[in-house]
């Protein structure tokens, strides 16, 4: 029972992955770059999905974690000429760390006040970002030279700036992450987190900690975005102000809304759909917000489990 | 200038902005009050009313006067109706959950952006003031208008608190806000209720865009400060205070100005969105608002 | 551990809500292996004295002693695991996820606290075994993939039970549990407890007296926040206070 729709579950998501490889020869240049950046803002939506989509934590300041990954890495490749490894492992623990202190602060509201609370802390990331303009260049921000953007492995050089180790770099990071979520929420740890978004009082009832597994889910969701914004800052060179506004909080709400909050495959498949959406459109239209609006709304009133968590509900219930 | 007259001349300015940002505020409060809703595109009410009270204005010649009695008429009505459309279509059909009408006035927020982006365009545009006396104090010259604001604030402020407290409307909103089930088995109609608190909401918004039209000019992204000082002082007011929300605004609005005058902007902008956070966390029913009950 | 010490001691035990003291300086006392019922007219403090023992709430006065260790101070899910188990008197399983998951959560609380406590850690075929038992307990078994929130009243009352049971718990807290079941269901929920009873104590609360006479060792009742008598189910019947205050009154539940 339980086993048999693990394996198929598994089988679905190695799938997927190997999909994402072979595409990289199927697809024309365009579509390669544009799926490398997707996949990275993929990595985004999901690590907000472990809050959002498996606590239940409407946060609306993810941003702030994005930012942390594009700001740690970023800014010591640029003005410390450290090496792209180093800088991303120290973007991915600045996200955790910020995830750390920020969690513990407000994870002591819940609903409307939790959301408020992370909004402005994301509000005052994004106001610091703009205080300490000599380091960051504000809203213009800062180009990574090309020169920096290099990967040394041993006996081994990658060129991040070369469209094909982008895409496969991207697709990995994906990939490490996409496992990740996989491996927590079929873990028991996952299983209190859905808990805890049904019903908090009966977990805790049942003997556990709620605030500290909030926390540990804040955490990892802030590795995971922090991660995203590491591999914005070194893949496509630019970081900037922009990345920490509040749009930032709400794009990652509305790709993993439209995918399906709570599935994991649900993130990747909301960022592909919005990304697409909003790039065929622009032939047309320059409304970009204006679709953004529809989108929310049209979700929010008709489809509030997104698309696979309508097909999970009507047919494939074993869909993490 | 001196420090005093300095002081005094940031007050002034200091009490501009409380006495827009109290309106403002206080349709924020009304609704999330009232409805428990988080009204996350109340900063665009106030933008919809500064862009129409442009349009408005611009339709009559001659005195300038005209054209903004014009827009202090219309443009509320109109951003009352827009309201009204989107809390009958949207807020009421997702039951006001909380979450769900979060996510909701984000995209009513993006909407009403783009449009006014595609049909008033990028650029800020001014109105004129509809008088322009200056009154000289002894040590600089100061706008009649920007007084004239303070007491215009002061007077609708007034006049809300009348009516929330003396009239029969105000009873079934505070009946309805203290609990809706009872409220609804007393015979009240809660729906209408909640379509007329969220439309009001909108509207004292658009009254403070107009009022503050002729100070500072007209801009499709000029809703986010306003919807960020509102929360800010909502929840230093205690959610749903009245009473709170106002002097809330007066402490913001002025320490605004002071401190601006003082300290570089964007730190005082900082430090101020970052003791309100801790605020909500440490003592979430505001620093004048009563525990929960 | 003093084997001579009950499993769980109250002194002095209250709690107001506003100027009402639901629970009113109550002394208890439970012996391991007894079940114990409850009974009281409605607003006795039943179910708030309960939640004071198991943390839901915090009591206003007094202390709170599990198998000797005064546990006053601690927060609810540090005394579950210790062994205070609680099934809600209102239904409140997890309806959208599958019986599975529902009792997993119960079952995997106590492999996790068994790795902590120095023993080897669990594999998923020990949580699925786990689960197993609690659901072949209650006669659940074959509904282990079904969402909760679609199984029949009666089912969703037994499997809050799994839950509980699944804990493994020193005792375990049933609040009302034969509310809105049928008499077959009733006959199979006696037989249900007195089997659990062989590994863990028993605190009932509990409306039926045709079940509490049937399954209690001891009756405590309570009125008005407080202990009016403590007894046999013999003695509880013979004594004229508690027939005055509780058993005079129709039975109109």
């Amino acid at each position: 029972m339980a086993g048999r729709a693990t394996t198929r579950a598994l089988l679905l998501h190695l799938a997927v992955l190997a999909a994402l490889v072979v595409l990289y020869w199927l697809l024309p240049d365009y579509h390669r770059g544009v799926l490398a950046r997707v996949l990275v803002l993929a990595v985004f939506a999901a690590g907000y999905n472990i809050v959002f989509g498996y606590a239940g934590l409407l946060s609306l300041g993810h941003a702030m974690f994005f930012a942390a990954g594009i700001y740690g890495a970023g800014l010591p490749v640029y003005h410390l000429d450290w090496g792209v490894g180093a800088a991303f492992a120290t973007g991915v623990g600045a996200g955790a760390l910020l995830a750390l202190v920020v969690g513990m602060l407000a994870l002591r509201t819940t609903g409307v006040a939790f959301m408020i609370v992370t909004m402005m802390f994301s509000q005052v990331f994004y106001l610091t970002t703009l205080y300490f303009t000599q380091w960051t260049r504000g809203e213009e921000g800062l180009v990574l030279p090309q020169a920096a953007r290099r990967l040394a492995l041993p006996g081994l050089e990658i060129d991040l700036s070369d469209p094909a180790s982008r895409y496969f770099i991207a697709v990995a990071l994906f990939s490490v992450v996409l496992m990740a979520s996989f491996a927590i929420v079929r873990a028991p740890f996952g299983r209190v987190l859905v808990a805890i978004r049904e019903n908090e009082e009966r977990v805790r009832m049942l003997g556990y900690d709620v605030f500290s597994n909030k926390l540990a889910a804040m955490v990892i969701s802030g590795a995971f975005c922090a991660a995203a914004g590491a591999a914005y800052a070194v893949l496509f060179g630019y970081i900037g102000s922009t990345f920490a506004t509040i749009q930032y909080s709400i794009l990652p709400l509305l790709w993993v809304l439209l995918g399906g909050a709570g599935t994991v495959l649900g993130p990747l498949l909301g960022t592909v759909f919005m990304f697409y959406v909003v790039d065929i459109t622009s032939g047309y239209t320059s409304a970009y917000l204006l679709i953004v609006g529809v989108a929310l709304i049209v979700l929010v009133l008709f489809f509030p489990k997104g698309v696979l968590g309508t097909i999970r509900e009507r047919w494939l219930r074993w869909l993490p | 200038m001196s420090f005093g007259p300095h002081l005094l001349l940031a007050t002034l300015e200091g009490l501009v902005t409380a006495a827009v940002l109290a309106l403002t505020a206080l349709g924020l409060s009304l609704v999330f009050g009232v409805m428990r809703v988080v009204n996350v595109a109340h900063g665009e009410f106030f933008m919809l009313g500064a862009v129409l009270a442009w349009f408005f204005s611009t339709l009559v010649t001659g005195s300038p006067a005209t054209g903004f009695l014009l827009a202090l008429v219309l443009s509320p009505l109109v951003v009352g109706l827009v309201a009204l459309v989107c809390e009958r279509t949207v807020l009421r059909r997702l039951n006001y959950d909380p979450e769900a009408t979060i996510v909701a006035t984000i995209g009513m927020l993006y909407i009403i952006q783009q449009l006014a982006l595609t049909f008033y365009g990028p650029e800020a545009r001014p109105v004129q003031a509809p008088f322009s006396l200056r009154i000289a104090l002894p040590w600089f010259g100061y706008s009649g208008y920007k007084l004239a604001v303070i007491a215009a604030s002061i007077g609708l402020i007034l006049a809300t608190w009348l009516v929330l407290t003396r009239t029969r409307i105000g009873l079934i909103m505070r009946a309805t806000q203290f609990d809706r089930e009872t409220a609804q088995n007393f015979g009240i109609p809660v729906d209408k209720v909640y379509a007329a608190v969220f439309a009001l909401g909108a509207m004292l918004a658009a009254v403070a865009a107009v009022l503050i039209v002729p100070i500072q000019q007209a801009h499709y992204l000029m809703g986010l400060d306003p919807l960020l000082l509102s929360f800010i002082v909502v929840i230093i007011g205690g959610l749903g205070s009245l009473r709170g929300t106002v002097v809330a605004a007066v402490l913001i609005g002025l320490s605004d100005g002071i401190i601006s005058v003082f300290f570089s902007p964007t730190l005082a902008k900082m430090i101020a969105t970052l003791l309100v956070a801790l605020v909500l966390v440490f003592r979430p029913q505001g620093l004048f608002g009563q525990a929960a009950r | 551990m003093a084997a001579v010490s009950p499993l769980l001691q109250t002194r002095g035990l209250s709690r107001s809500f506003g100027g009402l003291r639901a629970v009113d300086s109550v002394d208890f006392s439970l012996d391991a292996g007894e079940i114990r019922a409850i009974i009281g007219p409605n607003g006795a403090g039943k179910t708030t004295f309960v939640s004071l023992v198991c943390g839901r709430i915090a009591p206003s006065a007094g202390t709170i002693l599990f198998e000797g260790v005064d546990v006053t101070r601690l927060p609810a899910h540090q005394r579950v695991k210790r062994g205070i188990a609680y099934t809600f008197q209102i239904t409140s399983i997890f309806a959208n996820l599958s019986v599975f998951d529902n009792v997993a959560l119960a079952a995997q609380r106590r492999l996790i606290d068994h790795a902590e406590r120095g023993g080897s850690r669990f594999s998923p075929a020990d949580l699925r075994r786990g689960v197993a038992e609690a659901l072949e307990r209650v006669g659940l078994a074959d509904r282990a993939e079904q969402a909760a929130g679609k199984l029949a009243y009666g089912h969703q009352r037994l499997l809050e039970v799994a839950m509980g049971l699944a804990l493994e718990p020193r005792l375990l807290i049933l609040d009302e549990p034969t509310q809105g079941l049928s008499d077959a269901e009733i006959d199979g929920f006696i037989a249900l407890v007195r089997d659990i009873a062989r590994s863990a104590t028993v605190l009932l609360i509990e409306h039926n007296m045709p079940v509490v006479m049937a399954l209690a060792d001891r009756i405590t009742v309570m009125n008005n926040g407080a202990v009016l008598a403590e007894g046999t189910p013999a003695e509880i019947r013979a004594d004229s206070a508690v027939q005055h205050a509780y058993l005079g009154t129709p039975d109109d539940d």
